[in-house]
């Protein structure tokens, strides 16, 4: 029991990197109908940025800040250089662009921090909590964070005019100009989100994954996989599927553990689990093709 | 005379490479209702369009004494021009009470807004009681006095309305024709209004144009208009 509550507690942490990841794409999916491949790259180059402010002597949190803002600024400069002369540009032509920022992003990073594996630090205290042993205080802090920086968001979107304007320029651009909002700004200002959530998730997942120029790659796979079952348009449903493939993986090794302890065939263990996810995610796929929460987007031609 | 609010002189405008505004020219008084009439693509909805840039246009297009030809149409919006585009210019997944709050965007008088807001549902009771559903769920009549609404939010001192009558029961049209007149009477906001129902906009508006193929081919007093024999065979129908 108690190692079941552990892998929840796990599978918890993983989920709240994938959701924020996942939360990522969706954004500038919804106002731009593009899949950012380069969104965890991006993520990885962040939390270079807030382990070199360390570097420089600088404590944990305030580095947080720095690189998160820093991050927000970065998405935005990408917006408005690389992208604003690709709006109407054919969708290859952006994937291809996505691509090569992933590029530069991984090899930038490794031409200035090298490829070494680095190791980072948790901002949370060692000692143990009341639910002791269950959930470690890095997971614990890891879902915390999220939790904060998620309801944050939800606030800015839900009650300040200006990230009303921003869905009123995801939903209907051509509306949303005729009321006034600056849509190209609104663009903007999504990508700077999306890099400064993104820059959220992988300060956090650093200590576990250790810092190295690929450490998002397969976080960036589980994302794409929480996106899709939430339902990429559905910011929500994105959150919710992060902690569901999270949880998900993890509970897969656990089965696989216990079928092997009781009657000590090995089927699937920790190796399998992001095979089995996966397997799982098309699954759920097959069966509702637009995402758990998604709405099926009917087009008029 | 009184100088005009809009005037629009030689507008041409395109979609890519084809032409569909040739010569385009008209004046709309402030406090009026002016109406554009024509057949299906005779370029009614592409006039709207170009006075709010939302086409490639040449030309001249001057509201208040201020060029506003090309100019982005978020700015255009902040000359308080509001324009409710065809077939129910609202933003379907947001709630009634968010569409109304992202109208008065470019508002920066928190009060007025307030007030606004009171005057809009004293026009449109009907959207205080749907103020938090979805506007996408609301029926055909309620999305169209939504959008006229949105537009009213803006505080506007010239409406664009597009075919307000679209799809809509003959009933419902009345009534927001009704509400139209009221709101031009009290608002002092004067109205361009785009219709396929020539008889009703006739009836409302002082004055009217009729578009043909890309150019204005008649204009007069919305009386004058009415009895013109071919208008009258061409658009009224007996």
């Amino acid at each position: 029991m108690e190692q079941f509550l552990e892998q929840l507690a796990s599978g918890l942490a993983n989920g709240a990197i994938y959701a924020c990841v996942a939360l990522a794409l969706v954004m500038i999916y919804v106002s731009t109908d593009h899949l950012n491949f380069a969104q965890g790259e991006m993520a990885m180059f962040s939390t270079y940025i807030s382990w070199q402010l360390m570097q420089w002597g600088l404590n944990f949190w305030v580095a947080f800040l720095g690189a998160v803002a820093i991050s927000f600024v970065m998405g935005v400069l990408i917006e408005r250089v690389i992208l604003r002369p690709l709006h109407n540009a054919p969708v290859l032509s952006v994937v291809v662009v996505f691509i090569g920022l992933l590029a530069i992003c991984n090899s930038m990073a490794g031409a200035i921090w090298s490829y070494l594996i680095k190791e980072y630090p948790s901002p949370f205290p060692k000692s143990s909590f009341g639910i002791a042993g269950v959930i470690g205080p890095h997971q614990l802090g890891v879902v915390l964070i999220t939790l904060i920086v998620l309801s944050l968001l939800f606030a800015f979107f839900r009650f300040t005019p200006l990230g009303l304007a921003m869905r009123a320029a995801a939903q209907n651009p051509q509306m949303a100009r005729l009321v006034g909002v600056r849509v190209d700004w609104m663009l903007a200002l999504g990508w700077g989100l999306a890099a400064a959530i993104g820059a959220v998730a992988g300060i956090m997942v650093a200590h576990i994954v250790y810092l190295d120029p690929n450490m998002m790659g397969g976080i960036l796979l589980y994302a794409f996989a929480a996106a899709l079952v939430g339902g990429i348009g559905n910011p929500g449903g994105a959150v919710v599927g992060g902690f569901i493939v999270g949880v998900l993986e993890n509970m897969v090794a656990y089965t696989g553990n216990q079928i092997e302890k009781l009657t000590g065939v090995y089927i699937i263990g920790n190796g399998e689990k992001l095979t089995v996810a996966l397997i799982i995610v098309i699954f759920v796929l097959t069966l509702k093709p637009a995402g758990l929460f998604g709405r099926v987007v009917v087009k008029r031609v | 005379m009184m100088a005009a609010l809009l005037e629009v002189k030689a507008l041409k405008a395109f979609y890519g490479s084809t032409q569909s505004l040739y010569d385009v020219s008209f004046e709309i008084p402030a406090g009026g209702i002016t109406t554009l009439l024509g057949a299906n693509g005779a370029g009614k909805t592409t006039t709207l369009r170009a006075i709010c840039n939302m086409v490639r246009t040449e030309g001249a297009v001057r509201f208040e004494g201020h060029d506003i030809l090309g100019k982005p149409t978020e700015e255009i919006v902040r000359r308080r021009i509001a324009h409710v585009p065809e077939g129910r210019g609202t933003f379907t997944s947001l709630t009634v009470d968010e569409n109304l709050r992202i109208a008065a965007y470019t508002r920066k008088d928190k009060d007025g807004v307030k007030a606004e807001r009171e005057r809009v549902f004293n026009y449109f009771p009907r959207l205080r009681e749907r103020i938090q559903q979805q506007a996408g769920t609301l029926s055909g009549g309620e999305q169209q006095m939504l959008a006229i609404a949105r537009a009213l939010m803006l505080k506007p001192r010239l409406m664009l309305l597009d075919e307000p009558s679209f799809g809509l029961a003959p009933l419902i049209v009345v009534e927001i024709f009704r509400i139209l007149k009221r709101i031009n009477e009290e608002e002092k906001v004067s109205i361009l209004l785009v219709e396929q129902n020539a008889a009703l906009a006739l009836d409302l508006a002082s004055h009217a144009y009729v578009l043909e193929t890309g150019r204005v081919v008649m204009s007069g007093d919305s009386s004058v208009v009415k009895n013109d024999e071919n208008i009258r065979k061409s658009y009224l129908g007996y």
